[in-house]
């Protein structure tokens, strides 16, 4: 009797909180495109044409291919190709598709201690910050830019994890917070463009290392296959990625600006 | 610091249409986690003061250990619950208030459970042989010593306010941060920051250390009154 009371109780107070459900999807996301305010931007124009609302979990891409691989999720943009490739071979994903491209850079203090600024060159760069032992501050959370960072690495020959702890430090969190670690270190780390300049605490820190075609970061777009996952849901998920790579999608994401700049650059094919 | 006082005092100015919606949604889901937490944290720490039945002293050591609960854990935990490929994937609960909610009640009960013990042990001694002579059943005690603790009891429910209020792993985790609908103070000082708008980040800060002094000063106020009463 008393049990039921409080089951009736708990249902009372729990159940105008519900969510009227109304159409909307949710998005497993890189941060980057949700910290640049690319979403902010993006979705009301997607919303205002389809009526469906879009939730983004903004997480890395790690932990986003992770939920998305417990179905938590219906359709993801990530940026780490190779991981985004064994998603859809397992199953997880209908089909990736090219979305969009910006580039990471090496961010420092102004003043360069490990003297980058001369190299274009992201192996280059790396080798020097080794030699050097200024810190650097690794993202070591699995995510898209983590991936990325440990590839630059094997290709400049080394291997940083061994001194963990040393000059090379991992802060195991996001980019933003990997950012005011750096800042706060005088460190360098690498970053996505986006995050980067839309980033407000940059203190006395610069970009160092650009322009390597190494450096490219192509975000990628995948529905959560239903046939793996019941729940996910398809159909609006599917007219989601659709607008994205149609002209109208790919001319919104060219027309976003911070402080005047283009941060990310259309590639659907 | 000047900066995120500024900024505070701008966000409560301007009245800001989105920061409303965070604070409200804050405390809708905080409040009602106290309030579940309390439905039953409160009969269950009024139980074990005064009931003796084997496996007491444990239960007793596990909600006192559980106070320390670390609320990324306690978000995890209702995360593999709620999730599509856990038990309670089909209730599409993930990323909502109410998963929030859950999380919450699961970090605050146990604070409830473990404080409203000690208060109505501690009364118990005083009430006990009262409560026997006039013959009064467990469950007669229970409900007794609860009404007449009350006062100590608010005090318990604003411990458990102050935990759910302020933490940030655990709706971070089950509520996603999505924005209009599972955003709160906390997980929005989490993304300022991510995003280096330091000043903000602070400035949201100083909101939510406003709403927990309204909170604890508007439940003192009706604790004054009370205790005004009680005297008369």
């Amino acid at each position: 009797m008393t049990l039921r009371v409080l089951v009736l109780l708990i249902l009372a107070l729990v159940a105008p909180l519900a969510q009227a459900a109304d159409r909307f999807i949710v998005v497993q996301s890189t941060t980057s495109t949700e910290n640049s305010g690319l979403y902010g931007w993006l979705l009301p124009q997607f919303t205002a044409e389809s009526g469906i609302e879009v939730r983004v979990v903004a997480v890395g891409t790690g932990q986003a291919l992770r939920n998305a691989r417990n179905g938590d999720g219906d359709v993801l943009i990530v940026h780490a190709r190779a991981a985004e490739d064994a998603f859809v071979a397992d199953g997880h994903g209908v089909k990736r598709h090219d979305l969009m491209v910006n580039d990471f850079v090496i961010v420092g203090p102004r003043t360069d201690p490990a003297d980058l600024n001369d190299s274009s060159k992201a192996a280059a760069a790396l080798k020097r910050i080794a030699e050097t032992g200024v810190i650097f501050v690794s993202r070591g959370d699995d995510s898209g830019t983590h991936k990325k960072e440990l590839a630059l690495w094997r290709a400049a020959g080394l291997d940083p994890t061994g001194d963990g702890g040393a000059w090379y430090r991992e802060s195991g969190s996001g980019m933003g917070a990997t950012l005011n670690i750096a800042i706060g270190m005088d460190a360098h780390t690498l970053t996505d463009r986006a995050s980067w300049v839309s980033f407000g605490n940059k203190d006395d820190h610069v970009i160092l290392v650009e322009g390597d075609p190494a450096l490219q970061n192509p975000y990628g777009v995948i529905l959560v296959n239903p046939e793996m996952h019941p729940g996910v849901r398809a159909g609006d998920g599917q007219i989601f990625i659709d607008w994205l790579l149609s002209p109208a999608g790919q001319a919104a994401i060219a027309a976003f600006r911070v402080n005047g700049q283009q941060l990310f650059f259309p590639s659907a094919r | 610091m000047g900066d995120a006082i500024a900024e505070a005092f701008r966000l409560i100015a301007v009245g800001d249409a989105a920061l409303w919606e965070i604070v409200s949604l804050s405390l809708r889901v905080s409040l009602t986690a106290v309030a579940l937490a309390c439905l039953i944290g409160l009969p269950l720490g009024a139980l074990l003061a005064i009931a003796r039945f084997p496996g007491r002293g444990a239960l007793i050591v596990a909600t006192n250990s559980l106070m320390g609960l670390p609320p990324v854990l306690a978000g995890l935990l209702v995360y593999l619950l709620l999730s599509r490929a856990g038990p309670l994937g089909p209730l599409e609960l993930l990323y909502t208030p109410t998963a929030m909610i859950i999380a919450q009640t699961v970090l605050v009960t146990p604070i409830i459970v473990a404080l409203s013990r000690q208060v109505i042990a501690d009364m118990h001694q005083e009430y006990d042989e009262q409560l026997r002579s006039m013959g009064i059943t467990t469950t007669g005690a229970v409900l007794t010593l609860l009404y007449d603790a009350r006062l100590s009891l608010l005090t318990v429910a604003l411990a458990g306010f102050g935990r759910a209020a302020a933490e940030v792993g655990a709706v971070m985790m089950v509520g996603g941060n999505i924005n209009h609908v599972t955003r709160v103070m906390t997980t929005t000082i989490a993304l300022e920051t991510s995003k280096g708008n330091l000043a903000i980040a602070v400035g949201l800060g100083l909101v939510l250390m406003l709403i927990a002094l309204t909170v604890n000063g508007a439940l003192m106020a009706l604790r004054g009154t009370q205790g005004v009463a009680r005297h008369v």
